[in-house]
């Protein structure tokens, strides 16, 4: 017994190296190339198909945002009182500005173009969106320039005058039971939370717009975007987290719930 | 022939191997009754959980690695014929593990650490549990050592001589344990003992989860060990008949070593923290391993054939009926391996990466699990008891027809409690459930099967008491003399062996080679992907 072991001439050891050596790669090449690749949804190369076989995490965030902005999804700190109590002053103020909006958002803020009625709007939901058009945390050709040279004081005398317009529509009624299921329950297993524990109007949670009545294709680009990763200034990926889950068609029912409203 | 000492040691490892077995029997039986429709609901969960906690912990820390450690030891004697070398560790690593075993159950007892056995972070007990399981742990990593002692004594003694292949299974148990019960070591010792005591609140239960898989499977062929052992090197004898080939057996513990450990993310298939790719190839080695089982139901019921031959069986099925069957050794080695058949058909439905999404998590696993382990291992260890006890006691089992209805007993109620277990996990039952309401209608169908388990259950605990009065009375019987202990002979005697099948060298190297292949990049990732520990949650106080 004299027969070395680890040694190419053992025939035992080199028959069982590569025995396992063929049994792994075999199996590797149908779990990590294979079966990834022909289960794999959407556009994707041959390396992210590995990768997510792998277990490696995908990047959720849209990779066009600026690094700084990919961590922090906004710079406005949301607290039930971050807006403070309105005065008529800020109200005036805000007023006089507001004549810079209403060629898109109408005369006293009930849009008639397309763009989101601000008219009795949450003014804290206002303010932080003012906000992050200007830190670019939300990206927009039209608002950057638009909010380019108003101060934070500015952007919160603009939303307290907002806030205390009435919109031109009757206040919707309680939401029925024929809404749909994503709005009054949300999908657990989808982990997709009810659109109607945020977005109802008596529920007034800070920075949180009210949707009713909202531009159809409006809320469905929004959606879109949430759910492309493109639009990325909700904290805590809220939003995001939601809409990634939902299809192009669950996307089209609720914008036009919402805008029926 | 044992040494009087070696009795004492090997006979302190059955006995308290037994008392926890039949606690923790007792105690499952509880938790069948108080979850069935026979009672009322408890009211209390926690008491339920505890008592899973304890049945678990008892059934797979305690009981299988004192039948190991206790069956290890006597076949370093009987096979080597040579002296236990370092009885007094031995004795150490047994108090050692004694101790762990008050350490952790004093905790579970007082509902402070009812986490289950396989710790679920992130539950966090209380920190003694844990404590007790890692001195648990190391007082078995001591017979380990000493196994691996024990033979290198005697490969001194003996140059080039082959291996005893009860020795050489016994040492494939021992380091495929020593490589296992790492990971769960490392999950104690690096992720869970921190929080527990108080240093850190967040765990990172993705990597816990990973470590403890690493050790949750091949744990399983630990215990199956002495089962095998027994198959290969106790059943031809007592049966009279011949083992059909020695070499196979080598290679069937050989393969259980390589592929046994790799394999553990199967338990994880629904875990996100794993990608599919990684999950597909421990489900490939999953499939491996089952080899060397088809190869040692081959070879066994070679062996058993040929005694029936031997007996004037003739025909293709003739000699089935020439088997002595009023041998309880044959009777055990019949319903392990129908209880693993079953068993075994269950677990390749497991290993499918598809198929376990209809059944994970549900009491169809239980029923798995109870099948191999409760069934067809648990059977062969009382099986080997019977077999041992004369030689440990130096007196002659006397209660034949006990010895039967006992093991009928555990083998029908094995059926009777997970059969059930598998059809009602089918329709969706989970497991780990404290309490059910059958008065919910969707659930009304589902308390027949309930039932039918606690009776299985009933019949299994009568089968312990019996086992117990078996072995009192064997203590009880006449003194006599007793024939030297013989392990089965060979059909042919084996002839000059290689190197590779006399030695660990080259499988100990593939075993680890497989596991870092196969553990190295989810490991690492995890370890190195940030922000992934939760919140511990604390479990016990006041419920």
């Amino acid at each position: 017994m004299s027969e070395k072991i680890f040694s190419l001439n053992n025939r035992i050891t080199t028959a069982s190296v590569a025995a396992l050596l063929v049994i792994a790669f075999i199996a590797a090449l149908v779990g990590f190339v294979w079966l990834p690749n022909a289960h794999k949804t959407g556009a994707g190369s041959l390396w992210d198909a590995i990768c997510s076989a792998a277990g490696a995490p995908a990047r959720f965030q849209n990779a066009s945002l600026p690094g700084e902005k990919a961590v922090f999804p906004t710079n406005v700190v949301v607290s039930s009182d971050m807006m403070g109590a309105s005065t008529p002053q800020q109200v005036g103020h805000g007023a006089t500005l507001a004549l810079a909006c209403t060629m898109c958002h109408g005369a006293t803020g009930t849009s008639p173009a397309g763009t989101p009625h601000l008219a009795g709007q949450q003014a804290s939901s206002l303010y932080k969106q003012l906000r992050d058009f200007k830190s670019g945390h939300r990206p927009s050709a039209i608002m950057q320039p638009m909010v380019a040279n108003l101060s934070d004081q500015d952007m919160r005398d603009l939303a307290e005058y907002f806030a205390s317009q009435r919109r031109d529509r009757p206040t919707p009624a309680p939401v029925s039971p024929a809404t749909p299921r994503l709005v009054r329950n949300g999908d657990p297993m989808r982990n997709i939370g009810a659109c109607s524990s945020c977005h109802s109007p008596n529920v007034q949670r800070p920075a949180t717009p009210t949707l009713d009545g909202m531009n159809e294709d409006y809320l469905r680009a929004q959606l879109q975007a949430f759910h492309a990763g493109t639009r990325a200034n909700d904290i805590n990926r809220q939003m995001r987290n939601a809409a990634h889950q939902l299809t192009a068609d669950e996307i089209n029912k609720l914008a036009r719930y919402y805008a029926s409203r | 022939v044992l040494s009087n000492d070696s009795r004492r040691l090997v006979l302190a490892h059955f006995w308290v191997a037994f008392a926890a077995f039949f606690v923790a029997l007792l105690l499952g039986e509880w938790q069948m009754y108080i979850r069935s429709p026979l009672r009322d609901w408890i009211g209390n969960p926690e008491l339920y959980y505890r008592s899973v906690t304890a049945h678990g912990s008892a059934m797979g820390y305690v009981f299988p690695t004192l039948v190991a450690m206790g069956f290890g030891y006597a076949i370093v004697e009987l096979s080597l014929k040579q002296p236990l070398v370092g009885k007094k560790w031995a004795w150490f690593g047994f108090f050692l593990l004694l101790a762990g075993v008050v350490v952790a159950m004093a905790p579970v007892s007082a509902g402070l650490s009812s986490v289950l056995y396989t710790f679920y972070p992130p539950l966090i007990g209380h920190w003694a549990y844990y404590t007790g399981v890692v001195m648990v742990v190391a007082g078995s990593w001591v017979w380990v050592a000493l196994m691996s002692i024990n033979l290198r004594v005697w490969k001194k003694a003996n140059p080039g001589v082959a291996v005893p292949l009860p020795m050489f299974a016994n040492l494939a148990g021992a380091y495929l344990w020593a490589w296992t019960s790492l990971g769960a070591a490392i999950e104690i010792l690096f992720l869970i003992m921190p929080v527990a005591f108080g240093f850190k609140h967040t765990i990172d239960a993705g990597l816990s989860r990973v470590f403890f898989s690493w050790t949750l499977h091949a744990i399983v062929y630990f215990w199956l060990m002495p089962a095998y052992i027994a198959f290969y090197t106790l059943v031809p004898r007592a049966i009279g008949g011949r083992l059909y080939s020695e070499t196979m057996g080598r290679i069937a513990f050989i393969l259980f070593l390589v592929f046994s450990m790799p394999i553990g993310i199967h338990h994880l298939f629904q875990d996100p923290q794993v990608g599919s790719g990684v999950k597909f190839l421990h489900a490939v080695f999953t499939g491996m391993v089952s080899v060397p089982t088809l190869l040692t139901i081959f070879t066994i019921t070679a062996s058993v054939e040929i005694a029936g031959r031997l007996r004037g069986g003739t025909g293709a099925f003739g000699w089935i009926k020439r088997l002595p069957w009023h041998n309880p050794m044959m009777l055990a080695v019949a319903f392990s391996f129908i209880l693993l058949g079953f068993g075994g058909a269950g677990g390749i439905i497991n290993m499918s990466y598809q198929l376990d999404f209809a059944v994970h998590n549900t009491q169809w696993i239980t029923g798995h699990f109870h099948l191999i382990f409760a069934g067809a291992i648990v059977i062969m260890y009382f099986a080997v008891a019977y077999d041992l006890w004369p030689h440990l006691t130096g007196k002659q089992l006397v209660s034949s027809a006990m010895m039967r209805a006992q093991l009928w007993l555990w083998f029908i109620g094995m059926i009777i409690l997970t059969f059930p277990w598998h059809v009602v996990g089918v329709m969706g039952m989970p497991r780990r459930m404290a309490y059910f309401d059958y008065s919910n209608p969707e659930l009304a169908p589902q308390a027949i099967t309930v039932i039918i388990s606690t009776i299985g259950g009933l019949l299994l605990v009568i089968s312990g008491i019996l086992f117990l009065l078996v072995l009192l009375r064997g203590h009880m019987a006449e003194r006599i003399t007793l024939p030297e202990f013989r392990f089965s002979q060979p059909v042919h005697a084996e002839g000059r062996l290689p190197v590779a099948l006399n030695s660990f060298a080259l499988w100990l190297a593939l075993m680890i080679g497989l596991s870092v292949l196969n553990y190295g990049y989810p490991i690492g990732q995890l370890i190195a992907l940030k922000e992934t520990s939760v919140p511990a949650v604390p479990v016990g106080g006041h419920p």
